[in-house]
C-alpha cells in the first residue's frame, strides 16, 4: 500500500478553554480532491492552520509522505509543496496582481540580495522563467487585464482568483483551498468550480477544500469529511455522506439538498428580519 | 493542447528597468541636466551650481542614500525604525578609525577610501545582523522604541569613546575624499580640493558632487533592483500580511534581518561620507533628530518608491536652506522697501513688529531653526492626511492629469 500524502492522526487543538479541534484523524491521498464541511465554528479553518503549523495542536500528529511536520516552520512547510488559499483573502494588498504570484515562486527561485541587487545575469534570467510560469497562470485564470493593478483595487471574485492562482505559483503537491467560492454569485462560483476541476485534471495535485456550499462539494469531491464542534461525524465519497442519518440530523438539518450559493443570501436575508 | 490567444509572452522588454523610449529619453535628459549642473550653463538652474548649493546638493545626495536604506526597512519590509542615525553613527566612526591618520589622542589608520567606504557599510551591516534578532520580536511602535533605545546608547558611546569620537561638543576630523592605491603623499583622484579635470577648473565643492552623484546613482540602481526582485518581494509581502507571507514560504526572522542588514549598510555608508563631506564632526551628530529626518523623508517622499525617496531627501535637506534664502531676500525688501516688503512685514518680526520669523539672534518670533522643524511637522502632518503616497503620490496625480489631459478633470 502507498503512503498518503498527507496524515491528519488525531489532533486536539484548544484556544483558553475553547475545543477548536477535539481528536480529528483523517488522509489525503496523492491527486485525490478531499473535502471538508461544516457548520460555521466547526474548526475547518483551524484544521488548515495546524498543517501549516500557524497553530500547533496541543495533542496528535500530522505526517506529510511520513515526516512529522509538528513544531516545523511554516515558512518551511511551504517548500515541501504545501500551499494555500484563506477564508478572508490574505494577498498582499499593496503589490500588484503580478507581484503576488511572483511571490507565490519565492520558494521555487533562489537569488538572494545581492545577485537580485545588482541584476546579475542569474537573477535576470531567472526573474525571466519564472515570469513565464507566471504569466501561465494569469492565462489559465483569464486575469490578464489585471496583472499591473495592486490587489487591493480588484473585485472581491478576481482577487479569489489571484490568491488561487498565488497558491498555484508554489507548483504544490497539495492545495488546501478554504472556502474558495464563498460570498461569490453563481457565475462565479462555476467558474471556480471549473478552475478547480481543470487543476486536478490538467495538473494533477490533491486538494483540501472546505467549503459551505454543499452543491459544489457533493459534485466534485472524491471523499467528504463532516466536522462538527471540532469532531468529526461522518467520512466517506459524497453520495454516502449525503445519506448518513446523522450528518442530515447534525449539519444538514432542514436544508438538505442542493444549497446554491444564492441561497445563502435569501438564508441570510430571513435571518435577519 | 488548447489555444492560448491572451498568454502574455512579451515580458522581457517590460521587465527592464525603463520599458518605454519615453521614459529612457527623459531620465538620459535628468541625467544630463544633473551632470551639467556645477557647469552652470543650463539656464533656471545656474543657481544650483554655486559652491553653497553644491554642498546643499551633496548633503542631499548622502541623505538620499541613507534615506534609501531605511525605505528598504520601512517602506518595503514596514519595519519601522527610529535607529537609522546609530547606524550612520557606527558607518562614520568605522571610516574616521580606518582613514584618519592616527594621533597620540585619537585611534587611526590612515587607510585609504576603498577601504574606508565599505568598510563603514559593512561594519554598521555587521551591528545591524547583531542587534536584529532582538528588534525583530516585536512589532510596530514597539520596535520604533527598541530602536529608539540604540539612538540614545549610541549617544551615550560616542560621547564616551573619545580616542575614537573625539568626545562630546569636539570631535575630530574625518579622512578627506580623495583615493588612494595606499597611503602615499598624493592622492591619484582629488574629490575635495579645487583644481583642473580634464582641462576644465572645478571647486571642491564641485568635485565632491560628482562623486556623490555616482555613488547615489549606484546606490539607487541597487535600491530598485532589490526591490523588484525576490527578496523585495519577499520584504513587501512581510510588510502587507506577514502570516500569509510566512505560509507562502517567506521566512519571517531571516527576510527582518536581511532587511536590517542591508538598511543599516546604505547607513553607515552614508554617514561616512557625511562625516568626510563635512570633515569634523560632533558624536551630537547622530542622535533622535537626525533619524526623524530619514522618517520624514520617506514619508514626505513616498514609502515604498525609489523616486519618492530621493524626491524626499531633496526635500527635507534643501528646504531649510530655502526658508533661510527666503527669509534673507524678505528681510531684504523690508529694509528697502521692495514690491514684497508687505509679504516681508508679515512673515519677518525684527523690528519688535509682529511676524513669524526672526532672522535676529533673540528676535521675537520662531528662529529660521524652528522654522523648520515647525515646517518639517506641518509637512509630515499634511502627507500622512492628503497624500499618503507622499510626493510620489502628487508626481503620479500630475502625470495622469496631463495624460488625460484635455479630458482630465
Ligand atoms: N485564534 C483563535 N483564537 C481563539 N479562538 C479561535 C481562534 N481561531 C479559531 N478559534 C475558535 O475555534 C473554533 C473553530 O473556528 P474555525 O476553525 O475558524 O471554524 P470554521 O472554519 O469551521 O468556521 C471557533 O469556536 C473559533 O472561535
Ligand atoms: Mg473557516
Amino acid at each position: 500500500m502507498t503512503e498518503p500524502l498527507l496524515e491528519v492522526d488525531d489532533i486536539r487543538l484548544s484556544f483558553k478553554g475553547v475545543r477548536a479541534i477535539d481528536g480529528v484523524s483523517f488522509h489525503v491521498d496523492e491527486g485525490e480532491l478531499f473535502a471538508i464541511i461544516g457548520p460555521n465554528g466547526a474548526g475547518k479553518t483551524s484544521i488548515f492552520n495546524t498543517i501549516n503549523q500557524v497553530y500547533v495542536p496541543q495533542e496528535g500528529d500530522i505526517r506529510w509522505r511520513g515526516e512529522s511536520l509538528m513544531g516545523k516552520r511554516p515558512d518551511h512547510i511551504a517548500t515541501l509543496g504545501i500551499a494555500r488559499t484563506f477564508q478572508n483573502i490574505e494577498l498582499f494588498p499593496h503589490m500588484t496582481v503580478l507581484d503576488n504570484l511572483m511571490l507565490g515562486r519565492h520558494t521555487q527561485m533562489s537569488a538572494g540580495w545581492f545577485a537580485g541587487g545588482l541584476w546579475l545575469g542569474r537573477a535576470k534570467k531567472e526573474e525571466l522563467e519564472n515570469r513565464s510560469k507566471v504569466e501561465d497562470i494569469i492565462d489559465f485564470l483569464e486575469i490578464e487585464s489585471w496583472r499591473k493593478y495592486p490587489v487591493a483595487l480588484l473585485p472581491y471574485g478576481i482577487q479569489k482568483r489571484v490568491e488561487l492562482g498565488r497558491a498555484l505559483a508554489m507548483e504544490p503537491k497539495l492545495l488546501l483551498l478554504d472556502e474558495p467560492v464563498a460570498g461569490m454569485n453563481l457565475e462565479e462560483t462555476e467558474d471556480m468550480a471549473r478552475f478547480i476541476l481543470d487543476i486536478r485534471e490538467e495538473l494533477g495535485i490533491a486538494m483540501l477544500l472546505v467549503e459551505h456550499d454543499m452543491g459544489l462539494v457533493m459534485d466534485i469531491a472524491d471523499r467528504v469529511m463532516v466536522l462538527d464542534f471540532g469532531q468529526k461525524i461522518a467520512e466517506g465519497p459524497p453520495a454516502q455522506v449525503q445519506r448518513n442519518p446523522e450528518v442530515i440530523k447534525a449539519y444538514l438539518g432542514e436544508d438538505f439538498g442542493v444549497v446554491a450559493a444564492g441561497d445563502d443570501e435569501t438564508l441570510e436575508a430571513s435571518a435577519t428580519e | 493542447m488548447r489555444g492560448r490567444p491572451h498568454l502574455f509572452t512579451s515580458y522581457e522588454g517590460e521587465q527592464s528597468l525603463l520599458p518605454t523610449w519615453t521614459q529612457r529619453v527623459m531620465l538620459a535628459l535628468f541625467l544630463v541636466l544633473l551632470v551639467t549642473i556645477p557647469l552652470q550653463f543650463v539656464p533656471g538652474v545656474q543657481f544650483l551650481g554655486s559652491d553653497s548649493w553644491l554642498l546643499v546638493l551633496n548633503r542631499v545626495m548622502i541623505y538620499a542614500i541613507g534615506a534609501l536604506g531605511i525605505n528598504i526597512l520601512t517602506g518595503l519590509a514596514g519595519q519601522v525604525s527610529l535607529g537609522h542615525a546609530f547606524f550612520m553613527g557606527i558607518g562614520a566612526y568605522t571610516a574616521v578609525v580606518l582613514g584618519a591618520p592616527a594621533s597620540d589622542r585619537f585611534w587611526g589608520m590612515g587607510l585609504p577610501i576603498w577601504i574606508w567606504l565599505p568598510a563603514a557599510g559593512i561594519v554598521a551591516a555587521i551591528v545591524g545582523i547583531i542587534v536584529a534578532p532582538t528588534a525583530v520580536r516585536v512589532r510596530g511602535l514597539y520596535l520604533a522604541i527598541v530602536t529608539l533605545g540604540l539612538v540614545f546608547i549610541g549617544e551615550h558611546l560616542f560621547r564616551n569613546l573619545t580616542f575614537i569620537t573625539g568626545g562630546a561638543g569636539l570631535g575630530r576630523d574625518w579622512p578627506e575624499l580623495a583615493f588612494r592605491f595606499w597611503k602615499e603623499e598624493e592622492p591619484l583622484i582629488d574629490f575635495s580640493s579645487r583644481g583642473p579635470w580634464f582641462g576644465i577648473e572645478f571647486s571642491g565643492a564641485a568635485k565632491t558632487y560628482f562623486f556623490m552623484l555616482v555613488l547615489l546613482i549606484l546606490f539607487t540602481l541597487w535600491h530598485k533592483n532589490l526591490a523588484r526582485t525576490r527578496i523585495g518581494r519577499a520584504f513587501q509581502s512581510i510588510r502587507d500580511r506577514d502570516i500569509a507571507a510566512e505560509v507562502m514560504g517567506v521566512a519571517d526572522a531571516k527576510n527582518k534581518l536581511r532587511a536590517f542588514a542591508i538598511s543599516s549598510f546604505f547607513a553607515g555608508v552614508a554617514g561616512a561620507l557625511l562625516g568626510a563631506l563635512v570633515g569634523r564632526l560632533v558624536p551630537e551628530t547622530w542622535n533622535l533628530l537626525l533619524s526623524v529626518q530619514f522618517v520624514a523623508i520617506i514619508l514626505i517622499g513616498g514609502a515604498g518608491t525609489t523616486a519618492g525617496t530621493l524626491l524626499g531627501s531633496f526635500f527635507v535637506v534643501a528646504i531649510p536652506r530655502m526658508v533661510e534664502d527666503l527669509t534673507r531676500m524678505l528681510s531684504v525688501q523690508v529694509r528697502t522697501d521692495g514690491p514684497f516688503a508687505w509679504l516681508g512685514d508679515f512673515i519677518i518680526a525684527d523690528q519688535g513688529d509682529f511676524g513669524l520669523v526672526s532672522t535676529v539672534a533673540n528676535g521675537p518670533g520662531l528662529s529660521i531653526f524652528q522654522t523648520n522643524l515647525a515646517l518639517y511637522g506641518f509637512l509630515i502632518i499634511i502627507f500622512l492626511i492628503f497624500e499618503p503616497l507622499g510626493l510620489f503620490g502628487v508626481w503620479i496625480r500630475i502625470r495622469n492629469y496631463w495624460k488625460g489631459w484635455p479630458f482630465s478633470y
